[in-house]
């Protein structure tokens, strides 16, 4: 019982740590998946960590706060499709840039403003996003397993945590069960084959990367105000690219996506969990190699040896009409 | 058409638009320095005053500014082998590892001059090694290489932490580091080069991989322009299908110029740690990896472009540090961003300005112009 | 109801100098199959794109059902009811049949309805015209007949009536391109208007109605089909130009110094692009590979100088045997005196960004004239560049320029000028004068006679008839990979041009 006790602990914290993840991970789909490679997620989940965490503390509304995060991601989002879809500039390029100047204008920014050295002042409850219980959760506490599965473990996340696993879904139905979906993939696999069908590649695009802005700046709201209460200088610390890790690692399907995200925050949750913990059989793991561990599998994927990740396939490469 | 936008004279390609975008990646920066408050023009002048104005700032500029040469020069190679190393960081963070276990190992029975070599070996083979993964990955598997230098970015920041908070920490210590490192594994400062020209430094990190740095500028310059490597790197870089034509192996141009780079981006490290703090710790990177691919861009990934960017950055660095003395709004932070704009102006939106120029050239000299383009017509 | 479907009146575009189409006028009446036929290079795919609204005309108008029409979009294309079938596939490769059929047709937001509304309209279509083939198969398991059939399939879903077809038959096998005929003349019969592009002779003759030639961006002749004869479309595909004249003695060959057999090449794609091609090239003399691009030539010089693998076969070089389904190091080739002037300069022969000097020791950066130890002998390779600018006449003579910058004939001397120098037994050069001023060609026509009265088996590779006629000595004709037929020099235009259209290999296999 103890054991499980420790589980179901060590999977709540799986899900808190997955959902920034989660969303990093959705939204980086919508732009690979239309050809537009991002690596610039990490700067926009900060900016929208950075605008949520200001907001809120200004007006101490939440919902506020998610709308102005979301308006900064998409503007940052924009800037990379302006440089990459319009421009033709290196994709690479572009999103490195972008991780900068978010990372250095939410600090220069957050002390101009606040003068806690890059900080945003501490949020009390009623500006962030909290807990919510669900129905009968109390009630249901005293149930063994299954009431204390649901009372621990589905229970008690805030509203953003039941929204990114909504977004699985629904970024799946859009992707296949839509237009915009349909288009979305052929743009990112052969961006000729939708110019000749009469559609405009680079407003496809467009709003590809609208919608990567849209996620990031979900992603970061949760940073700052559900997992956190307030921004901190680089909170993100490199989990946009943990969540490209988590992308590649579910080759672009958003189901395979929540699992990898999963995983990843698994990973996470257990280095929290086993800390100076000797675990049996192999004794003490440093919990470096645990936070290492996602980054080693993407690489060992990458490299073919458990199955292929195949990109889509006009990833990365700007569109220019043939002769 | 591969270069389509290929009809500029070469002072204006080389010299006018990276002048452009640089100004207008400051313009964009100075209004960040308005939207805190403070006055960018007067942030300016703090921050040359910071970066230039003693003998002891020169000293720090140019300390930074060899963190930068390396890694900038380590970027570029990459480049003119057509790939994009982002993995510099961590291949100095390693190549830390090899500077600091040649130091431990040999501080206290050779004297620095011997030393140094060997710590130059160790810096660059540790940074070439962890390199190679990817270069081979990417030759022989076909891993993006983008992808794979970042995770192992990630890879290497996570081990050097184990390290230092594990097997090369002091058994009495509780700092993440190494036990200082004795004379034998120290390099001499630099500040009597400054003092040479005036200038008066008491104290400065500022010391002798700065000449190291500027030798490997030359040395790379030799590499790519005035060697059969060099020429087999740029080839692929530029042709993948001339080279293959000409009889140059991919698989073996990847490694060895990933290797190269990595070497490079390794031998960042002796800076800070040999250089300056004078025992291995966390973190001394700084991000330097990073402004190598903004220094890179900027200096068109020749080394005489590249030594006088880190040179700007090493400026910025320095004077953004005096800068928040005076300006408290400002942090060194600022740089980030000039940094990033840096690369979005320089890098991503290279060819913005371009169309506009053409037509101004085009107004200017239709004559110039006419040629060129008839000459690409026929072709 | 107008009687014709399309009308094109005083058509003209331009690519920069090129000027690709030029005062083209044609009727196309309903319900017929048109044929429009000419080399590569003739215009016909630039007339077609502007009718399908990827460029728009400098000049002139065109008349749909006999009312104008702006087509500036390949939207403004499909609601006229124009569809086209692209050579090269506009397929997303990893999407389901259907879905590349109402891929930009879906009509509403969501796919529920669109998909099974095309998947009725696909049955229909299946059996109305032929076109089988399982709506839900993802598109890149599909062999190539099949996918140009989802292509048609797209066509016809948007309710073209009128389909345009560009060299569809370049990809098909010859059962394959019967039964795409057989479809075509389905269409025909639904009162569909078909136009096919083509530079096959027997697929006109087979299957239009009407049949308009055009050369060097001019619309030439315009016939009907049964009015007309293969040698005379031939003949007026190739017209009359006047002959390059280059002096040249009989040829005097000597021993075997370059010989293929039984090669077999597969393209990048999988397809077998070579078919089992054998020949010998000789000590002095130049053989000519004449054919229709795509037919294999460019594959098989790519596998003789060691850029591509062979699938089987072998080649021997002055009676070295070369095991050619391995990596063969093109390098180690030009030690053993093989030389290789590329087809396409611009990505192969050349790195444009060099400098010129650069260009002039590519390939041969290793050769001991040029090398210090690990460095380039920077000196001596640009004093030899000099040499060689003024003995070919390159200009500027300046070696320091950018490559970019020299006109087409003079990048290809520079190309030339690098392989001829090193002496070498074997030279092999692909479209020697492709994109070259008439002064450059003669010039480098003279360059290869040279080599060939200095006792060097040439072979040479071109789409351009003339060419191959003036130099050869001896010709070989490739059509569908194979080579298909061996000529004299001076063999006439007709009879390579029906060999060139695989006529006659044809005939040989009824």
């Amino acid at each position: 019982m103890d054991f499980f006790n420790t589980l179901i602990v060590v999977l709540d914290s799986t899900v808190r740590l997955s959902i920034p993840l989660l969303f990093a991970c959705l939204a980086g789909l919508y732009s690979e998946r239309a050809g537009v490679f991002d690596i610039g997620l990490e700067g926009k989940m900060l900016a929208a960590a950075f605008a949520s965490a200001s907001v809120a503390a200004v007006t101490g509304s939440a919902w506020l706060a998610l709308g102005a995060a979301v308006l900064i991601s998409v503007f940052f989002a924009l800037v990379h499709g302006f440089a990459s879809i319009t421009h033709r500039g290196n994709q690479i390029v572009s999103g490195v840039a972008l991780n900068f100047i978010a990372a250095g204008t939410t600090v220069i920014l957050g002390q101009a403003w606040f003068q806690q050295g890059g900080r945003t002042p501490s949020l009390g409850a009623e500006a962030r996003f909290n807990a919510i219980t669900l129905p009968f959760a109390e009630a249901a506490r005293d149930i063994p397993v299954i009431g204390f599965v649901y009372y621990e473990l589905l229970s008690g996340h805030s509203i953003l945590v039941y929204v990114a696993f909504f977004m699985v879904f629904a970024t799946w139905w859009i992707l296949f069960r839509t237009r915009f979906g349909l288009r979305l993939r052929a743009v990112g696999e052969n961006p000729a084959a939708v110019d000749t069908a009469g559609i405009s590649v680079a407003w496809l695009r467009y709003r590809a990367v609208i919608c990567t802005g849209i996620l990031c700046g979900f992603a970061g709201t949760y940073l700052a105000l559900a997992q956190n209460a307030g921004f901190v200088k680089d909170m993100t610390a490199g989990k946009g690219y943990i969540a490209l890790a988590a992308l590649i690692f579910a080759k672009w399907r958003p189901v395979p996506a929540m699992f990898a995200c999963l995983l990843f925050g698994f990973l996470d949750a257990l280095a929290i969990r086993l800390q100076g913990t000797p675990l049996p059989m192999v004794g003490r793991v440093p919990a470096q190699f645990f936070q290492a561990l996602p980054y080693i599998l993407t690489v060992i994927l990458l490299a073919g040896f458990i199955g292929k990740a195949i990109p889509p396939r006009a990833g990365g490469v700007p569109y220019v009409k043939e002769r | 058409m591969s270069t389509p936008y290929a009809k500029l004279p070469a002072w204006a390609d080389y010299g006018l638009i990276p002048l452009i975008n640089l100004i207008v990646a400051f313009a964009v920066a100075g209004l960040v320095v308005l939207l805190v408050g403070e006055n960018p023009l007067r942030a300016a002048g703090l921050m040359l005053e910071g970066a230039f104005g003693s003998g002891r700032n020169i000293a720090y500029t140019l300390y930074y500014s060899t963190s930068f040469i390396f890694t900038g020069l380590a970027v570029a190679v990459a480049f003119h082998g057509g790939l994009f190393n982002i993995g510099g960081e961590g291949q100095a963070y390693i190549g830390g590892l090899g500077v600091g276990l040649v130091c431990l190992t040999f501080d206290s029975i050779l004297p620095w001059w011997l030393t140094f070599p060997l710590a130059i070996l160790g810096a660059a083979a540790v940074g070439a090694g962890w390199a190679f993964i990817p270069a081979y990955l990417q030759a022989k598997r076909g891993s993006h290489i983008v992808i794979t230098t970042i995770m192992f970015n990630f890879i290497a920041a996570s081990l050097m932490v184990y390290l230092l908070v594990g097997p090369l920490k002091p058994a009495n210590s509780m700092a993440p580091q190494t036990r200082n490192f004795l004379e034998g594994g120290q390099l001499p400062k630099l500040n009597w080069l400054i003092e040479l020209f005036g200038g008066t430094v008491r104290s400065s990190p500022f010391n002798l991989s700065f000449l190291l740095a500027l030798l490997c500028a030359f040395l790379v310059w030799l590499l790519i322009w005035r060697t059969r490597l060099g020429y087999e790197i740029r080839t692929q870089g530029h042709s993948p299908k001339a080279a293959r034509y000409a009889g140059i192996g991919e698989t073996r141009i990847i490694i060895i110029t990933m290797m190269i780079s990595g070497a490079l981006a390794g031998m960042m490290a002796l800076n800070p740690v040999m250089g300056d703090q004078g025992r291995l710790q966390l973190d001394f990177v700084t991000g330097a990896g990073f402004v190598g691919i903004a220094a890179a861009l900027m200096g068109r990934s020749h080394p005489a472009g590249i030594v006088p960017a880190a040179i700007l950055f090493g400026m910025l660095y320095q004077g953004g540090a005096e800068l928040a003395f005076e300006m408290p709004n400002i942090s060194r932070d600022m740089i980030v961003i000039i940094q990033g704009l840096v690369i979005l102006f320089a890098g991503a939106l290279e060819n913005m300005f371009r169309p506009a120029a053409q037509s101004l050239f085009a107004s200017i000299s239709p004559r110039s112009m006419g040629v060129a383009a008839s000459r690409s017509g026929g072709a | 109801m107008a009687e014709n479907a399309i009308e094109l009146v005083g058509i003209n575009k331009s690519f920069g100098a090129v000027h690709a189409n030029r005062d083209i006028n044609l009727a196309i009446p309903r319900g017929t199959i048109q044929g429009i036929i000419g080399e590569n290079g003739a215009g016909k795919s630039t007339l077609m794109s502007i009718l399908y609204g990827f460029y728009q005309a400098d000049s002139g108008e065109i008349r749909v059902n006999g009312k104008p029409a702006t087509i500036a979009t390949p939207n403004d294309a499909i609601a006229a009811g124009i569809g086209m079938v692209h050579q090269h596939f506009m397929l997303v490769q990893n999407f389901t049949v259907l879905e590349n059929v109402i891929l930009g047709a879906e009509g509403e937001a969501l796919l529920n309805r669109s998909i099974s509304r095309a998947r009725s309209e696909l049955r229909r279509l299946e059996k109305e015209y032929g076109l089988e083939v399982d709506p839900d198969a993802i598109v890149e398991d599909l062999p190539v007949g099949l996918q140009q059939r989802v292509e048609i399939l797209k066509a016809l879903y948007r309710g073209a009536d009128i389909l345009i077809l560009d060299e569809p038959t370049g990809v098909l096998t010859p059962a394959e391109a019967d039964h795409l005929f057989r479809i075509l003349a389905q269409l025909k019969a639904e009162g569909k208007t078909v136009v096919l592009i083509t530079h096959k002779l027997r697929e006109i003759m087979a299957i239009t109605d009407n049949v308009a030639v055009m050369r060097q961006g001019q619309l030439v002749a315009s016939r009907a089909t049964k009015d007309t004869t293969v040698e005379e479309l031939a003949e007026l595909m190739v017209g009359r130009r006047v002959l390059l004249r280059v002096e040249k003695g009989e040829a005097a060959p000597g021993d075997v110094m370059l010989s293929v057999r039984n090669l077999t090449v597969k393209d990048g794609r999988g397809c077998t692009v070579v078919k089992d091609v054998s020949f010998d090239v000789k000590a002095g003399e130049i053989v000519g590979i004449a054919g229709v691009a795509g037919n294999g030539q460019s594959e098989l010089i790519e596998t003789i100088s060691g850029i591509r693998r062979a699938e089987s076969g072998t080649v021997s070089l002055k009676g070295t045997l070369l095991d050619v389904t391995r990596h063969v190091d093109p390098g180690d080739l030009r030690d053993w005196g093989l030389a290789h002037v590329p087809e396409d300069r611009h990505h192969v022969g050349l790195v444009l960004p060099f400098e010129e000097s650069e260009n002039a020791i590519l390939g041969y950066h290793d050769h001991p004239r040029y090398r210090k130890g690990p460095f380039l002998d920077i000196e001596r390779i640009r004093q030899s560049a000099r040499e060689q600018m003024t003995r070919y006449d390159i200009r500027p003579a300046n070696e320091r320029l950018k490559t970019a910058n020299f006109s087409g004939g003079n990048q290809q001397k520079i190309v030339l000028a690098r392989e001829i120098e090193k002496d070498p037994d074997v030279l092999i050069v692909g479209q020697p004068t492709r994109g070259v001023d008439v002064g450059a060609i003669e010039f480098i026509h003279k360059r290869l006679i040279e080599m060939r009265d200095a006792g060097k088996a040439v072979l040479i590779v071109s789409v351009e008839l003339d060419e191959i006629r003036s130099l050869s000595d001896r010709i070989l004709v490739m059509f569908d990979g194979r080579i298909v037929g061996e000529r004299k020099g001076d063999a006439s235009e007709g009879d390579l041009g029906l060999l060139m259209a695989g006529v006659e290999q044809r005939e040989a296999a009824e």
